[in-house]
């Protein structure tokens, strides 16, 4: 685990962040990032990922716990983190009446060893608008924009709060391949997001987190891995649960009675499938709506939120010992 | 790793480039700062001339050049400066600023820089202006004039700050900016030289933020100001600095509230 000082580019240890309010948005979380790798942290709104992010790039000081970036406090030692950081907030500020050119060229002038700004808007496809007032653009041209001014100083590692929010489907997957590209460079990054595709496509590592905790994480296969899979039907008429087969003989590890539709949670898909389906033959009888879904980071996702409200209600689904 | 840093100057200097031309480009803030201060005294020279000045040793010149100038400080400057860091603010420049290499200080530094240029190019003028119409003459102290305007800029970018920490936008920085302009106007012997003013009155007038500047500025031109008096300004104006600049690091705001 700890090993090479350098291995762990970021390093985030049992972190909290309480407000002024006394909201606790982050309750002790942990995890680390590795050189040159993609870590996102996956969340619905409100799961805590920007009070998490803004820790890390130092904007704050944590109510409790300990980050290190590149070794370093972000928040106590910034001057030793800061030229080597690059952020894109999750709403970019940038004074409307500056055109692209001009905020880039400002920017430029407090970054180490900037690139020319061109170069940068060139990359993330705006060398055609520098002329442009900044009120001008499209909100997705202004994602852009945050993230050329993200790239400026050529850095270590890559903070990026929700980079794709509000962009078309080609502006996500232009910034998709542009972070990959970062990846393979060498640069290390980390991006919230409530898209999963985007950190199942985009992340090496991941964690989930809900309400300010760590529900999951791992690879996306890891995390994928822990989740059952899912077969759901309609009970032909006249039938109850206990009519089919022993649940347990059919590696079904949880099940869910909804109105006539029986969930059937498994982590043996093959087999619960072939023996639901061998017992209709058998009975004669058709499965109306029978929907089979292999585990898959989405049902991971949705779960962890089920899971946490069904908790919340004081209500838990039914689950076997495995 | 990247050998060239960068240097505090130069990080301010970028920032102080930007405002500059985002004053240009706002009509309103560049009207109240350029024109203001240079039409106000002109609306004061009536009322000073109903003042019986030569009673207490001054002229129209030694009255109105230093009002002038604390016209400039308070609207060039103070007001100029509230909105330019709450508009920042609410457009959340602020907090993308602090993501990176600027410090906190060098931020506002910076932001400040076009105001305080406007402000001391007013001054400039204003003295260039009074010499020439109000035969004011040449001023005896100079040096005070120099040291009162000197603490007078940085005072009023920092009274802008802790104003800004409680302005909401900058549509209501219209009326948060009133205690300060309308206690300085009236009571720091800009309209009304302390001079003619009671007493006891006049000794609490040189409390307020802005009266040591006007007290070192007329100083400079009278050259009637004792080396006591003049150190009791400076340290007036040096703790409503310090006063300022710790009310800033504990109340200033850097993003809207939610």
């Amino acid at each position: 685990m700890n090993g090479n000082e350098h291995e762990h580019v970021i390093e985030v240890t049992d972190l909290r962040r309480v407000y002024g309010g006394g909201f606790e948005a982050v309750r002790g979380i942990s995890f680390s990032v590795n050189r040159g790798e993609i870590f996102a942290l996956l969340g619905t709104n409100g799961a805590g990922k920007t009070s998490t992010v803004e820790l890390l790039e130092g904007l704050a000081r944590p109510a409790g716990g300990r980050v290190r970036v590149l070794g370093h406090d972000p928040y106590a030692e910034r001057a030793a983190v800061r030229p080597r950081t690059g952020v894109m907030l999750q709403e970019g500020g940038f004074p409307s009446e500056l055109t692209v050119a001009e905020t880039a060229r400002m920017w430029a002038g407090c970054v180490s060893g900037a690139r020319p700004p061109l170069e940068v808007l060139e990359l993330v496809g705006l060398a055609g608008k520098t002329g442009v007032r900044v009120k001008q653009l499209s909100g997705g041209e202004r994602r852009r924009l945050d993230l050329a001014l993200a790239l400026l100083g050529d850095p270590e590692v890559l903070f990026l709060d929700e980079p794709t929010t509000g962009l078309d489907a080609e502006g996500r997957r232009d910034t998709w391949e542009l972070v990959r590209r970062l990846r393979d460079a060498g640069t290390t990054v980390l991006l919230t997001t409530h898209y999963l595709e985007e950190a199942e496509g985009l992340a090496e590592r991941l964690a989930i987190l809900h309400e300010g905790r760590i529900a999951a994480a791992g690879t996306p296969a890891e995390v994928t891995a822990a989740q059952p899979s899912r077969i759901s039907f309609e009970l032909p008429q006249g039938y109850f649960v206990g009519d089919l087969p022993p649940l347990d003989g059919m590696g079904v590890s949880g099940h869910e009675v909804d109105g006539r539709v029986v969930r059937l949670h498994t982590h043996e898909l093959q087999r619960t499938a072939t023996r639901l389906l061998v017992w209709a033959e058998g009975a004669a009888v058709e499965l109306r709506r029978l929907d089979v879904r292999p585990a898959s980071l989405e049902e991971a996702f949705l779960g962890i939120a089920r899971e946490a409200a069904a908790e919340a209600a004081g209500t838990r689904t039914k689950e076997y010992a495995a | 790793m990247s050998t060239a840093t960068t240097a505090p100057v130069g990080r301010m200097a970028a920032l102080a480039r930007a405002e500059l031309t985002l004053l240009g480009r706002s009509r309103g803030t560049l009207f109240a700062a350029l024109f203001v201060p240079l039409i106000l005294p002109f609306s004061a020279r009536e009322a000073a001339k109903q003042m019986d000045l030569a009673e207490v040793g001054l002229t129209l010149g030694t009255v109105l050049l230093p009002a002038s100038m604390g016209f400039s400080l308070l609207y060039a400057v103070y007001v100029t400066l509230v909105s330019v860091y709450t508009a920042r603010r609410e457009e959340l420049v602020l907090k993308r600023l602090r993501t990176g290499e600027l410090r906190d200080n060098e931020i506002l530094a910076g932001a400040a820089f076009p105001a305080v240029a406007t402000g001391l190019a007013q001054c400039v003028v204003l003295t260039a202006g009074c010499a020439v119409l109000l035969d004011v003459g040449a001023p005896r102290a100079p040096h005070l004039a120099v040291l009162g305007l000197l603490l007078g800029f940085p005072l009023c970018a920092t009274l802008a700050a802790v104003t800004a920490s409680f302005t909401r936008s900058v549509e209501s920085a219209q009326v948060t900016t009133l205690p300060v302009v309308f206690l300085s106007m009236i009571f720091s012997g800009m309209f009304v030289p302390l001079e003619i003013l009671p007493d006891r009155v006049a000794s609490l007038c040189e409390l307020l933020p802005l009266t040591p500047v006007i007290t070192l500025v007329r100083g400079g031109l009278t050259g009637e100001l004792s080396a006591y008096e003049a150190l009791g300004a400076v340290a007036t104006a040096l703790a409503w600095t310090v006063l300022g600049v710790f009310a800033v690091r504990r109340w200033f705001r850097w993003e809207p509230r939610r």
